[in-house]
């Protein structure tokens, strides 16, 4: 096996958001992209967290693999778990080695050899659709909206299950259009089988005060339960 | 032998033995469907139920009592029947002349119940004084023959809480041998043992147990009487559902009329009553609707029980529980599963009737369980709060298939074996006895072998571990030896007739220890083990608080590194009380259980190595200490697992929180994850876990507004409590309980 490490920021033994069933979820350091509304801004430096070899995490993991019943397993999420795309590909590997269904929590912004390699590993993936509009999407990530759309692309292409995620943010992609969007993605692409939409949170905003920077959605509102089951409703 | 009441039933060895459970293999019928087929409640139960509430409702106006009464001692027949709603009641009896009104046992002790009637302003009256100045209770004994050693462990409270001033409970009978077989033909049996044991040689155990089946068969008589004035005629077996309940439940009855046991749980009921069910609606002369009527008539019965207390106990425990605990579910020897639709039913009175903590439904979880029934008992859970889990497939090998749970965790075969309750023993007041050579800080008591306060900058590991297991070693021989007075005093002054006269007549005794602060203990060492722990000493030169620099791994993480440490002073304490020989050859058990008294434990125990501050509260039971879990919940439940139900027959407690959000998003994702997390958890061969699912604000709302949330339920160590009945420090420990939450 490739001696590659990686970076941990921190692990959730008991996750049932980030993909089906009872999951260990692993929080991996490092992301590229500079998000106004990102929840852990602690997982940005690449440099910080903890170091794992891929079989000392898949050993973590497999000490809850009885709570996994048919569904659950790992995901990988973070930060963003590309830019440690071999060290999760050894993961993913070690995990499927072991019956472990594997789940990749991403923006879907790269796409190289090395995360295709991982994709190959991949059983599901989580992709957080952030925006579905070309200005909002630079605006308030960084790059351009077309990369996430090629990563699913991919995904369809190579028939990897896939969810489509997204935070819903007031003011910005809480509305009719911006869900019809999400739907004729969903409906264009074979591969996914899914749309969650997830109530934009500030209880990060400790954590901005932590790290001595400012939130810049701070003074956005949360998203109300009503407003929640409106959009879902249009699924 | 053969009955006119036993038609249909499958023919069996039952029939010319006393044996329940071979009339359940023979008989039942297992369901592995879902809940659909159930009934909701009728009129007459709502209504009946409505009369009920309102009757709570008094209690509650009152100060948790409603009446009590004082000239009569409670007994069998002691009281004239009293009911609810005479004509509405389809299951009859109460343990005094009216609902509630609390009857007054001395024989387990005169001083609580004189304690008790006075702080609810109330006076024993001078006939019952009269009555008693003329003999001995339990408490008495007990006190004569307690050495100043053991009353100073007590005063220190180093072992605490021991059934010492009442009854000792955590027995419970077959009641349904009641049914099963009618009064007469248990009296016959009971009399061929007392005729088989005319050939012994007649030392003093064989007179004692000749004296008891005497007094059992004398209280059979009584059972028979009792039910005779509530207009039934017990002596033949149950000739139908609606029977077999009610034949049931005079035993159940007469027990806790006859005595006032701090757990007096029901055994394992349900499937027993489905093959009447089944039997009935079968024949036609039972409907669905009919049946759940039947089991919540039962369960209203059974939520109206109580014992008088004193309210220093019901601050202790959190309102005043009896433990009517009720094991459902389960597999046979057999590979088939014990679940039949009478499980669903019981666990339908929390929907039919509200949520409530008692009976205390246990589950008893295998991964064999059929899926619709794991289904049905996680949305119970999730729904309720009030329903709690333990590991049969780690149970089933060591008491068969037929075993019951007493009190929250003691698992016991039904009618085979029986239990001498011990309490615990406070394990972070030993550690900082020990540190301090014989001092206890808290009580300023001196108390064992008597040693120099440990010296030196830094605590060393070795030397602590050395010094910690001196006096496991001591504090073991001596709760031994306390327990085998308090147990010989029982018998001799308060034994339990009716309960044991429905139990095999040579039955196995366990002798159930416990410990207390395993956590706190486990993280005190991990830190003198991992980091710097300087002792701080008083002017008197006692050892009074600890700074501890650097970090150490914490209990809670699945961290070999001090979860074995928490596991191998369970080890160490079962192994030290093994050396010294019990009362009736009981066998040592140990639990990790400290219901609700994690509190007091903690306020009781000095500043610990772990950081815990002088007073502050224990985890309770077997869990790890608040807010160290960095991992989230299971590795928190992969620490526990880890105690050794081999060390702790007497079981392993663990309460869990965990907010809706974080199981899942929609009902049916929460659902099929707590199902998983329960199968994951027991695979690893974890023992028990309550299962809570609501939001810290839920309680907290309930703590501003106890008014609004009269019925809110929660699962605490081992039970279920009133919310509104824990006191207000109580509550606040609750509230800062780990609750497991979505991020």
């Amino acid at each position: 096996m490739k001696d590659v490490k990686g970076r941990v920021h921190s692990i959730q033994s008991m996750g049932t958001l980030d993909g089906p069933g009872v999951r260990f979820v692993v929080f991996l350091q490092g992301c590229c992209l500079r998000c106004k509304c990102c929840h852990n801004p602690d997982t940005w430096d690449i440099q910080s967290g903890v170091e794992y070899t891929p079989k000392q995490l898949v050993d973590k993991a497999l000490r809850f693999r009885e709570y996994f019943a048919e569904e659950g397993g790992i995901t990988l999420s973070g930060g963003e778990p590309l830019l440690q795309a071999e060290f999760a590909y050894e993961v993913f590997r070690l995990c499927h080695k072991n019956g472990i269904n594997t789940c990749l929590d991403t923006s879907g912004v790269r796409l190289d050899d090395d995360i295709k390699k991982l994709l190959l590993e991949t059983d599901r993936v989580l992709l957080d659709i952030k925006y579905t509009d070309d200005a909002l999407y630079e605006e308030n990530v960084g790059c351009s909206y077309k990369l996430p759309l090629a990563f699913l692309d991919y995904l369809d292409k190579q028939k990897i299950v896939t969810t489509i995620r997204q935070v819903i943010i007031p003011g910005y992609n809480d509305n009719k259009e911006n869900i019809d969007r999400l739907k004729n993605l969903a409906d264009s692409h074979k591969c996914v089988d899914k749309i969650e939409l997830l109530p934009f949170k500030k209880i990060c905003q400790t954590k901005y005060d932590n790290m001595n920077i400012e939130f810049p959605f701070a003074d956005v509102p949360t998203p109300d339960k009503k407003k929640m089951d409106e959009l879902n409703n249009m699924l | 032998m053969k009955h006119e009441s036993w038609k249909g039933f499958t023919e069996g060895i039952w029939q010319d033995e006393i044996n329940v459970r071979d009339f359940i293999q023979k008989n039942y019928v297992e369901y592995k469907g879902d809940g659909a087929f159930l009934a909701t409640a009728t009129k007459r139960t709502k209504d009946l139920m409505d009369k009920v509430q309102e009757l709570f409702a008094k209690e509650r106006k009152n100060g948790g009592v409603l009446n009590v009464d004082t000239e009569t001692v409670s007994s069998l027949t002691s009281y004239e029947p009293g009911y609810v709603d005479k004509e509405n009641e389809l299951i009859v009896g109460i343990q005094t002349g009216s609902p509630l009104t609390r009857g007054v046992n001395p024989f387990g002790g005169m001083r609580m119940v004189r304690q008790a009637c006075q702080a609810y302003g109330y006076k024993v009256s001078d006939k019952i004084e009269e009555e008693f100045s003329y003999r001995t209770t339990h408490n008495e004994g007990v006190f004569r023959a307690y050495t100043e050693e053991m009353r100073k462990a007590r005063s220190s409270h180093v072992i605490t809480g021991l059934p010492d001033a009442y009854g000792r409970g955590r027995i419970i009978g077959d009641y349904r041998r009641v049914a099963l077989y009618g009064v007469d033909r248990l009296i016959e049996e009971k009399i061929k043992d007392k005729k088989n044991l005319a050939d012994s040689d007649f030392d003093a155990e064989t007179i004692r147990l000749d004296e008891e089946i005497y007094k059992q068969i004398d209280f059979l008589g009584k059972l028979r009487e009792m039910a005779a004035m509530h207009g039934f005629d017990i002596s033949e077996p149950a000739k139908n559902a609606k029977e077999a309940i009610q034949w049931t439940y005079f035993g159940y009855l007469a027990a806790i009329k006859e005595q006032n046991g701090a757990a007096m749980s029901l055994g394992r009921v349900s499937t027993f009553f489905d093959i009447y069910f089944e039997r009935d609606l079968a024949l036609g002369v039972l409907t669905e609707e009919g049946a759940q009527e039947l089991m919540d008539d039962f369960v209203i019965k059974l939520r109206l029980a109580r014992h008088l207390r004193t309210p220093e106990y019901n601050e202790l425990f959190g309102g005043d529980p009896m433990w009517i605990t009720e094991a459902v579910g389960g597999m046979g020897e057999d590979g088939r599963t014990l679940v039949t639709k009478n499980s669903f039913r019981m666990l339908n009175t929390l929907y039919t009737l509200g949520s409530s903590p008692e009976p205390n439904l246990t589950i008893l979880w295998s991964n064999q369980l059929p899926e619709h029934f794991k289904r049905f008992c996680a949305k119970v859970s999730a729904d309720t709060d009030s329903i709690q889990y333990e590991n049969d497939d780690l149970m089933r090998p060591i008491y068969g298939d037929d075993y019951a749970i007493a009190c929250c965790v003691s698992a016991m075969k039904i009618g085979k074996q029986m239990q001498f309750f011990g309490a615990r023993c406070n394990l972070a007041k030993l550690l900082l006895i020990a540190i301090n050579g014989g001092y206890d800080t808290s009580s300023n008591i001196h108390i064992g072998p008597q040693l120099p306060v440990m010296e030196g900058e830094k605590l060393d590991y070795d030397e602590v571990v050395k010094r910690f297991d001196t006096y496991i070693a001591w504090v073991s021989r001596l709760y031994v030896n306390t327990m085998n007075i308090i147990h010989y005093m029982h018998d001799k002054y308060a034994y339990e007739k009716i309960q044991m006269a429905l139990h095999d007549t040579k039955v196995e005794r366990l002798m159930a220890f416990g410990v207390a602060g395993l956590s706190v203990v486990a993280d005190s060492l991990s830190a003198i083990k991992y980091a710097k722990v300087r002792p701080l000493k008083n002017e008197e030169g006692f050892i009074t608080g600890f700074e501890t620099e650097g970090e150490f791994p914490k209990y809670g993480n699945d961290d070999d590194r001090v979860d074995l440490l928490a596991k191998d002073t369970t080890h160490k304490m079962i192994t030290e009380l093994r050396k010294t020989k019990t009362y009736r050859n009981a066998i040592h058990t140990l639990s990790v259980l400290t219901i609700t008294s994690n509190v007091m434990y903690g306020k009781n125990t000095g500043a610990t190595p772990d950081g815990r501050e002088n007073s502050a509260p224990f985890a309770p039971g077997a869990n790890p200490m608040h807010n160290r879990e960095e991992n989230g919940a299971l590795a928190s439940l992969n620490s526990v697992a880890k105690i050794s139900y081999d060390d702790c027959r007497d079981g392993i407690s663990n309460t869990f929180s965990i907010t809706p959000e974080a199981l899942g998003r929609t009902e049916d994702e929460r659902i099929t994850n707590l199902v998983a997390i329960l199968d994951g958890y027991f695979a690893k061969k974890a023992h028990h876990i309550n299962v809570n699912v609501l939001n810290r604000e839920t309680l907290m709302k309930a703590y501003e507004n106890p008014e609004d949330y009269p019925n809110l339920t929660i699962r605490v160590s081992g039970y279920a409590v009133n919310f509104g009945k824990l006191s207000k420090e109580q509550q606040r420990e609750v509230i800062s309980r780990t609750f497991h939450e979505a991020i």
